[in-house]
């Protein structure tokens, strides 16, 4: 998977969403104060808002860079179908973004006081919720790739894709620091992130073949 | 009814005759139904018991939210007929009819708001159904943003309605991860119930209110056809005049 | 005028805001409307004096 190596040294910016979501993690208690306890009830919240946004960061990175050398219009022309260009890339995306944050979060979880019952479902919730915002993002950045000034639009559209995932992971992530039953809001997220991994190549192909166009 | 006829009106000029000679009629017809409406809702229905005046908000509130969702459903509609038979009109339409469901959502999320200060007490709560009508303002936002944002008027249309397809999947996702997520204040739809309108269920609305809100319904719809219409229209006329114009700079 | 008690506030300016969004809503789609519609014929008729 030439493709594969490819896309992740073209991503590049391996840090670059890690130490935002590290800064947006460290920015909290400045803003909403030091008390531990408040800290701990919103830690699960903060960090999956952390993880989402340090992955918005990164989306315009998936496509812009092959488009502007043309060798998106290479791809397109590549024996392998649209749909599986786009797949790849949004598992690049992950592998440079969503993966790096998932192990990062126990680690940021540690500086938010998370209870220690939080720590196994917020990892987990991270290591299904994140590929489904790879996925989505991906269209995201198909949608805006030729356009000058795509990064604003790009998450004004992105967001309110991502809303079901985040209502789902968080719910996760909170309900594990309580140390209550996350099995139904997991399904439902391991559902959301298998449905958009299953569907959304294909639109994100169908889109980047009208711009290619 | 024959709808195949429908595809007659893939005809942008014929589409901009019948709209000029049905215009006049449907929006004298919109502004009349929304008028009666509205006066009998205001000054001709009694105080509720518990909720007082302003139960005459009902008025503005349903209509507009129930437009709200219609109007994105048929853009929905139209955009699938754009991918599937790429007629012209239909991509137009649904970019004409986008800011008037956008200013429903806001007249819903605004009379909402004021309507829920005096009743619950507070402007705004994360509610499952105020929250999903963000969400659908939101959605609106990006649609039409991104409507505005292309400049090739084919590849906008394609791209506006792919993301209206994958829009109304994560809208519809959305409003079921939004009511799994908190319990809301919200009473349930209260018109929509069958049982409510025929029969002597105890939610039933009182035919005092139901008449006038029909009427403010039927006002709002045809008020959104004739400014739809109107609209489609005007887009149809500007693109031929994009159309035009970058044949004159080819000579 | 009917007697709206205490909540005259809340039920006048949901009125008056919804009317005005709707207003302006219709007023921006006419004027657009009939700007380019004589923008169009305009256009119209230079092309056919061209040819």
């Amino acid at each position: 998977m030439r493709d594969l190596r490819l896309a992740v040294r073209a991503g590049g910016g391996f840090g670059l969403g890690l130490a935002f979501f590290l800064i947006v993690v460290t920015l909290v208690p400045f803003a909403v104060g030091p008390r531990t306890e408040l800290l701990a009830a919103i830690a699960p919240g903060i960090l999956w808002l952390g993880a989402l946004l340090a992955c918005l960061l990164s989306l315009d990175r998936i496509l812009a860079l092959d488009w502007e050398d043309g060798s998106l219009d290479l791809l397109a022309t590549a024996p392998l179908p649209m749909e599986g260009t786009v797949s790849v890339k949004a598992l690049a995306h992950w592998l440079t973004t969503g993966l790096p944050l998932v192990l990062a979060s126990p680690v940021l979880g540690l500086l938010l006081s998370l209870p220690a019952a939080g720590y196994g479902p917020l990892v987990l919730s991270l290591l299904v919720g994140t590929p489904a915002l790879s996925v989505i993002g991906t269209f995201g950045a198909a949608l805006t790739v030729g356009l000058r000034r795509g990064g604003l639009l790009l998450s004004l559209l992105v967001l309110p894709l991502y809303v079901p995932t985040l209502i789902f992971g968080a719910e996760v992530a909170r309900r594990g620091a309580g140390a209550l039953d996350y099995a139904t809001p997991l399904l439902m997220l391991a559902g959301i992130t298998c449905g958009t991994i299953a569907v959304l190549p294909f639109a994100s192909a169908a889109v980047l073949r009208v711009n290619l166009r | 009814m024959n709808f195949n006829a429908l595809w007659a009106y893939a005809n942008p000029r014929k589409f901009i005759e019948t709209a000029d000679k049905v215009l006049p009629a449907l929006s004298v017809l919109a502004a009349l139904c929304m008028g009666v409406g509205l006066v009998w809702g205001f000054f001709f229905t009694p105080d509720d018991y518990r909720q007082g005046a302003t139960v005459k908000i009902i008025y503005l509130h349903v209509p507009s939210a129930l437009m709200a969702i219609n109007i994105w459903l048929m853009m929905l509609v139209t955009s699938l007929v754009w991918i599937v038979r790429r007629h012209h009109v239909s991509a137009l339409a649904a970019r004409a009819a986008a800011p008037i469901g956008m200013v429903m959502t806001l007249i819903a999320l605004i009379t909402g708001a004021i309507w829920g200060q005096p009743m619950w007490g507070t402007w705004w709560a994360w509610d499952p159904r105020l929250t999903s009508f963000l969400i659908l303002f939101l959605f609106y936002l990006g649609y039409i943003a991104l409507w505005e944002a292309i400049e090739n008027d084919d590849t906008a249309a394609d791209l506006t309605s792919i993301l209206c397809l994958v829009g109304s999947v994560f809208a519809l996702l959305s409003r079921y991860a939004v009511n799994f997520w908190n319990q809301g204040l919200h009473q349930g739809a209260s018109i929509l119930r069958g049982a409510a309108l025929v029969g002597d269920t105890e939610e039933r609305m009182s035919n005092v209110y139901a008449v006038p809100l029909f009427v403010s319904i039927a006002g709002f719809v045809l008020l959104s056809l004739a400014l739809i219409i109107l609209r489609t229209q005007t887009e149809i006329r500007a693109r031929r005049m994009r159309a035009l114009m970058a044949r004159e700079r080819m000579n | 005028m009917p007697d709206l008690g205490k909540y005259a506030g809340a039920v006048l300016s949901s009125y008056a805001v919804s009317l005005l969004l709707l207003a302006v809503l219709a007023a921006v789609s006419i004027r657009r409307a009939r700007r380019m519609k004589k923008e169009l014929e305009t256009i119209e008729k230079k092309m056919k004096n061209n040819v």
